[in-house]
């Protein structure tokens, strides 16, 4: 089998839906001549022409709303913004229009549009390169949000989310770009909405999604030596997201710790964590915990490697699941009497 | 002359004249009108020739029923105000005195072109041929859009200012892709133009030449912010030269000059020429919505003022003294008014229909299974409460 990148999937993907529908057409800055900054739209334009797959002029409020206009008169447009930070412009446009034009006209316009976002960190970005933005987008009804997290995934996700009638916010981990697998395309996973058991475990699964999927594979691994036998549970979709799978795992195990990049305080990894508690507590052996990025901005660069979850952090946050039914001092020494 | 003496002369030169006179020529052609384009005066008197640019006065049948429609719009507007008092419909916001741009903008429009309408625009809407109910429901509040925007071909009414400008861009960039001679015309108020999707998405519009045409109703307030707070632009129609957009501007209380000047916008859209920025002189006769007290913050004389440049009177004075219009047609075009505000009233008097399930309806094409599972609580909590 060949080996394939991440962003030659995702291109191949791209290239695969652009020759199966003539209405799907790619466009943001730079993804035209220069095939985008990460190369995600590379040969393209070259290939199905400047109609297929242009440049727009800089200004990521007037893409998406450009984008909405068209896929309300017979496009599937698929729009990259460069950078997850250098989407905030559009936001308006994805929250106020296209989240919910759909609903506000009871199914008479539909939006089959995909906006893709490079994001999270760990490739030495500086300030506005590394952000996990997923949390305000999963926040909002009507946007659909999916994060493959291996080679095969992020082929086979974005057609589906191409192929999806309504608007998939599609964020690619960007230090996953250069992660190669035995892939051929075309390829197709599973549906949307379908978590995946990427190692199976009896003590505690890790649930990650996007950049820590592989930080948890690692620890798992390492976790061995340790004497735990963890489970890893690739969510792939945040919206649809897969409750049961998720569920299955915790209720087979008795514990659960959430591996998530972005900050923890009001994330996504906190609505996993509580949807785990309302549906597992019965089963549950310990408190649910979460190895997140601290509250703060992501970081520059240098110290960008004390904010990640690592496997160090993730190991540790393991040893605290109660093992020895010995309370957690960090949470119970937090709130003094 | 020496060396030294021609390079100073000619730096000299470069001071003072534009090295591209190209550059020059073309923006001056983008201009608006020094003076709005005006066919009629305040009185309904025609105006000179000089006052009416390049455009030409449109046909008396259009403008006979450029009025027809304008008393009905009024007679409307008037009725879902009153509506409103009665807790009818939760807001309305008032296009009273915006009559000519309301009527005049969706006449220069066929049917296959399309409207991107702002809330305040309810009267171009029952222009359009939407039934009232269905254009009031947002206001009236049992759901966020009331008509099937594909079958009317006008998008929903849009609340965030602005931000329907890119929409249309795009919309009518497809049109022009998919080989349709489609134009979109976008609604815009002089608060609007400050937003920031105003700038990108008349940029957009020039870039990909898409057929748009931008009408600004510049009816002098964004809520209590006036026009003098908002810009400093000569006008707001000199914002369309900045993107290459041919722009214009145009007496707004003038039926017959706003009809002159779209229907040539439109057609200009149509035939491949690019957008055209169109910037609408008017007044906002009533307050921002029935919540807002507009004596707070202007004066009943400037009001007296624009009420004596009414859009109806001045058209309704010239058709009269050409004959176009007679009594008689005066008196039939109030009595239809009458019977269309009836019918807005029995539609509004009724109880509108809610399903508190539909709510989750209509998020998704397939539901995923949170919405599924909520659906069904709030089913038990309403089966709860029967």
């Amino acid at each position: 089998m060949p080996t394939m990148t991440m962003a030659q999937a995702l291109n191949a993907a791209l290239r695969d839906a652009m020759t199966d529908d003539d209405s799907v057409v790619i466009f943001g800055e730079d993804v035209g001549t220069l095939g985008g900054v990460f190369r995600i739209t590379d040969g393209l334009a070259r290939d199905f022409g400047p109609d297929r797959c242009f440049d727009t002029p800089l200004a990521e409020s007037g893409i998406v709303g450009f984008a909405l206009g068209m896929a309300m008169n017979g496009f599937k447009p698929v729009v990259e913004m460069q950078f997850d930070a250098f989407a905030y412009p559009a936001f308006e446009q994805l929250v106020s229009h296209v989240a919910t034009m759909r609903n506000r006209t009871r199914g008479a316009v539909n939006v089959p549009m995909v906006i893709r976002v490079p994001y999270a960190g760990g490739i030495c970005g500086v300030e506005h390169h590394s952000d996990s933005s997923e949390a305000y987008y999963a926040h909002t009804p009507g946007l659909k949000l999916f994060t493959p997290a291996t080679v095969e995934d992020a082929y086979s996700l974005l057609r589906q989310a191409i192929d999806d009638p309504d608007p998939v916010v599609f964020m690619e981990p960007k230090k996953l770009y250069w992660s190669k697998a035995e892939v051929t395309t075309p390829v197709q996973t599973d549906p949307s909405g379908t978590a995946a058991v990427r190692r199976e475990g009896t003590d505690a699964p890790l649930v990650a999604y996007g950049p820590t999927v592989p930080v948890a594979l690692e620890a798992a691994a390492a976790a061995e030596a340790e004497g735990w036998s963890l489970e890893v549970v690739d969510l792939r979709t945040i919206v649809p997201y897969d409750d049961k799978t998720v569920v299955a795992s915790v209720r087979k195990t008795g514990r659960c710790v959430v591996v998530s990049e972005a900050a923890g305080f009001a994330g996504v990894s906190a609505e996993i964590v509580a949807r785990v508690q309302e549906r597992c507590f019965h089963s549950l052996a310990a408190p649910v915990l979460r190895v997140t990025g601290w509250d703060i901005p992501y970081p520059p660069p240098i110290v960008e490697k004390y904010h990640l979850p690592g496997v160090d952090r993730v190991l540790d946050t393991v040893a605290r699941l109660q093992w020895d039914d010995e309370p957690d001092h960090r949470f119970l020494e937090a709130v003094p009497a | 002359m020496t060396t030294r003496a021609a390079g100073t002369a000619a730096r000299g030169r470069a001071a003072t004249e534009p090295a591209d006179i190209g550059t020059a020529e073309r923006a001056a052609r983008l201009l608006p009108a020094g003076v709005p384009i005006q066919f009629l005066d305040a009185d309904g008197k025609p105006t000179d020739e000089s006052r009416r640019g390049i455009y030409t006065e449109p046909p008396a049948d259009l403008l006979v029923e450029a009025y027809r429609r304008m008393v009905i719009g009024r007679r409307f507007d008037a009725q879902a105000t009153a509506l409103t008092k009665q807790g009818r419909l939760a807001v309305y916001p008032s296009s009273h005195g915006q009559e000519a741009c309301q009527i005049g903008g969706v006449l220069a429009l066929r049917p296959t072109d399309w409207l991107f309408p702002t809330y305040r625009d309810s009267m171009a809407l029952i222009t359009r041929d939407i039934d009232p109910v269905e254009a009031l429901t947002l206001l009236r509040g049992d759901w966020h859009c009331g008509y099937d925007p594909k079958a009317h071909r006008t998008a929903p009414q849009c609340t965030p200012l602005a931000t329907q400008t890119p929409h249309a861009a795009g919309l009518a960039y497809a049109a022009k892709r998919r080989g349709e001679d489609t134009v979109a015309m976008v609604f815009v108020g002089d608060g609007g133009t400050s937003e920031g999707d105003f700038h990108e998405g008349l940029n957009f519009a020039a870039v990909y030449q898409a057929p748009v045409v931008f009408l600004i109703q510049n009816n002098k307030f964004a809520i209590s912010v006036p026009l003098t707070k908002q810009t400093a632009a000569p006008a707001l129609a000199y914002k369309g030269v900045g993107y290459g957009i041919r722009s214009e501007q145009v007496d707004g209380n003038d039926p017959m000059a706003v009809l002159a000047v779209l229907q040539h916008a439109v057609e200009s859209a149509r035939a491949g020429e690019g957008p055209v920025l169109v910037e609408a002189h008017t007044y906002r006769i009533e307050a921002h919505t029935n919540a807002d007290d507009a004596t707070r913050y202007r004066d009943e004389t400037e009001v007296a003022e624009w009420q004596r440049r009414d859009p109806i009177s001045r058209l309704e004075s010239y058709l009269l003294s050409t004959g176009a219009l007679t009594d008689e047609d005066i008196g039939a075009a109030r009595k239809q008014a009458e019977v269309f505000a009836g019918q807005v009233r029995d539609g509004l008097n009724a109880d509108p229909k809610v399903d508190p399930l539909e709510l989750f309806d209509h998020l998704f094409t397939e539901p995923t299974p949170q919405l599924r599972e909520q659906r069904q609580w709030l089913s038990e909590e309403l089966e709860g409460e029967a």
